[in-house]
């Protein structure tokens, strides 16, 4: 460096407005403490949760993981069938859900003509943005009437009588609610969420990678499946576990449409209840005991989505390595 | 005077006697409503090295993608004239794209490894074309390592991701899984722009020993890379193919002004 350049830089720094440590401290402690306020809130909510479930735990033990007994009159309570309820209308979501997503997101990267990729991507990315009291009042004055007559009455008289599928399958009462009822139409919520993290994913992917898996012969069947989808496989993963997460802890529509019977039943036609759902159905008018089992039940869905996404990250971290 | 140096090589091949390979004839290629490529016609003879030299945007890579119809994939790109591969036309819509391109190999500008393990980014193409038992597989997965100049250094992690691979080793996998084809036609599209230049000149001894199997087209940018390893070289300018010919008239007694101002590095 030049003796000139040094004495400008010398000069500049003489120059220069002399910073007040103090407000740098307080940028400091202010950003400091924003993250500290996220910590404090998760384990406020987490420890007051466990004190509100705390009575439940205590008089069923580890029943109330396994009972199936809702009864308010003799104060019975066991979280079994909303767990079950939960778990199933998540599954149900994520097997419907996911391969819709994947559907749109390689249609809109790798088949769509150019007219057509703006407006489906912008119509996905608007059903992200309907409010889920929409999905539900929808699911209930639209689609359950539909599910009722078109899909639970033929297919419970052609599977009545045979084993297996004449029990899960079988709608005893077809009236459009219940447990599929709810599953689909949370796969409807979760599709635009993972179909646009995806689309992004696979749109990032470098052209000549997949000029280069065609290059070599490849289908555009095998392009997808061999060449896209593991490459931008960890991503779609996350999406997954986001949509996942988001069907596990969805509320307003699942009530709409889920039936919530507090009994359990081997028929996925038949009503049932989530968490979620019988914990908005009942904290109006619930006391003592009845509100510490919902207060538990809260506590058990926010454990279970917390283990899903710990499973998510491991997996995640495990795909990402090889 | 040449900038370039050409090694000496032994005298002319006659190529009355050579096949020609691949013939193309008045090809005329359009991006939308800008045309591309003008009335191009040239061959391209069996088991030689032609390398198409030029500036920025003077067709070359648009020759080449044409060959193995790759610029189908983009619906506004489209091709008239006559590219004529066996007594077929390949500009043919009824040919069918995914043969053509198992006969007609591609090599990018940059490592395209897949998403899979060093075994089986080349035992995936050779899957694709023929039923194969799993100790032919091995042995076509080796021979192709082996001829990519690579098998040395990764026959102790065959499972291993072909990504964890350096750019150099990547590219040569790239070479390997194109070569395990057995294609008759290779095309490659700047393959050493994207290499330092120890791995360059791995790729560049591979390139003079595949020619012994393989009909290879190359483009580059760099003119002493056409210099060493083709035997045939076309210049290309604004879309139009100015003079093609031996490598060593091209680099030392181009007939065409415009060709001896750009080996001789005054543009481009």
């Amino acid at each position: 460096m030049s003796t000139a350049d040094d004495a400008g830089a010398r000069m500049s720094r003489a120059q220069r407005i002399k910073p007040s440590s103090g407000s740098d401290k307080l940028f400091e402690l202010a950003s400091r403490s924003a993250a500290y306020f996220v910590l404090i809130l998760l384990a406020g909510i987490m420890i007051s949760m466990v004190i509100g479930g705390w009575p439940a735990f205590r008089e069923f033990g580890p029943g109330f993981l396994t009972s199936s007994v809702w009864d308010t009159q003799s104060e019975q309570y066991g979280a079994w069938p909303a767990i079950v309820g939960t778990l199933t209308t998540a599954l149900i979501a994520m097997v419907v859900g996911v391969p819709l997503s994947l559907g749109i997101a390689i249609f809109l990267t790798q088949l769509a003509p150019g007219w057509m990729k703006k407006p489906v991507s912008t119509a996905v990315e608007l059903l992200a943005a309907v409010p889920s009291i929409i999905y539900g009042m929808w699911g209930l004055f639209v689609f359950v009437p539909l599910f009722a007559a078109f899909v639970q009455i033929p297919v419970s008289s052609l599977t009545e009588g045979l084993p297996i599928v004449g029990t899960i399958l079988y709608a005893r009462s077809p009236s459009g609610l219940g447990i599929l009822t709810a599953g689909l139409i949370l796969a409807f919520m979760i599709v635009p969420f993972i179909a646009s993290i995806t689309r992004d994913m696979l749109e990032q992917i470098p052209t000549v990678l997949r000029e280069s898996a065609y290059g070599i012969g490849c289908t555009t069947w095998e392009v997808v499946r061999y060449v896209l989808l593991p490459q931008a496989g960890v991503s779609i993963i996350g999406a997954t576990m986001l949509g996942l997460g988001r069907a596990l802890g969805e509320t307003m529509a699942v009530t709409f449409v889920v039936g919530n019977a507090n009994r359990l039943s081997a028929s996925i036609f038949d009503p049932g209840s989530t968490i979620a759902s019988r914990v908005a159905n009942e904290f109006n008018e619930a006391l003592g005991m009845q509100m510490s089992a919902l207060i538990a039940l809260g506590c058990i869905l926010f454990f279970v989505t917390f283990a899903v996404l710990v499973c998510a990250r491991l997996l995640v971290a495990r795909v990402g390595k090889i | 005077m040449s900038m370039v140096s050409v090694s000496d090589r032994p005298a002319e091949l006659d190529l009355s006697k050579v096949p020609i390979r691949l013939d193309v004839k008045n090809l005329d290629f359009y991006y939308g409503q800008h045309k591309a490529l003008k009335d191009v016609n040239l061959s391209f003879y069996d088991r030689q090295v032609t390398a198409l030299i030029g500036p920025s945007g003077c067709g070359k890579s648009t020759l080449l993608r044409i060959f193995n119809r790759i610029y189908s994939l983009y619906p506004e790109q489209r091709a008239t004239g006559e590219v004529i591969l066996d007594g077929a036309n390949i500009l043919d819509p009824s040919i069918d794209l995914n043969e053509l391109r198992a006969r007609i190999g591609m090599v990018f500008q940059k490592p395209t490894p897949f998403p899979m393990s060093i075994y089986e980014n080349i035992a995936f193409g050779v899957r694709l074309y023929e039923k194969v038992s799993r100790a032919d597989l091995d042995q076509r997965v080796e021979s192709a390592l082996r001829r990519a100049a690579l098998w040395d250094e990764v026959k102790d992690k065959l499972r291993q991701s072909g990504m964890g691979l350096s750019g150099g080793q990547q590219q040569r996998l790239c070479i390997a899984r194109t070569i395990a084809q057995q294609p008759e036609i290779i095309l490659f599209d700047e393959p050493t722009s994207a290499l330092d230049p120890i791995s360059t000149g791995k790729v560049e001894d591979l390139l003079e020993q595949l020619r012994s199997d393989f009909t290879i087209v190359i483009v580059t940018h760099n003119m002493q890379q056409a210099a060493r390893i083709s035997q045939r070289t076309a210049f290309m300018y604004l879309g139009e193919l100015i003079e093609i010919g031996p490598t060593q008239s091209i680099f030392l007694n181009p007939t065409k002004k415009q060709t001896q101002d750009y080996v001789t590095g005054r543009f481009g």
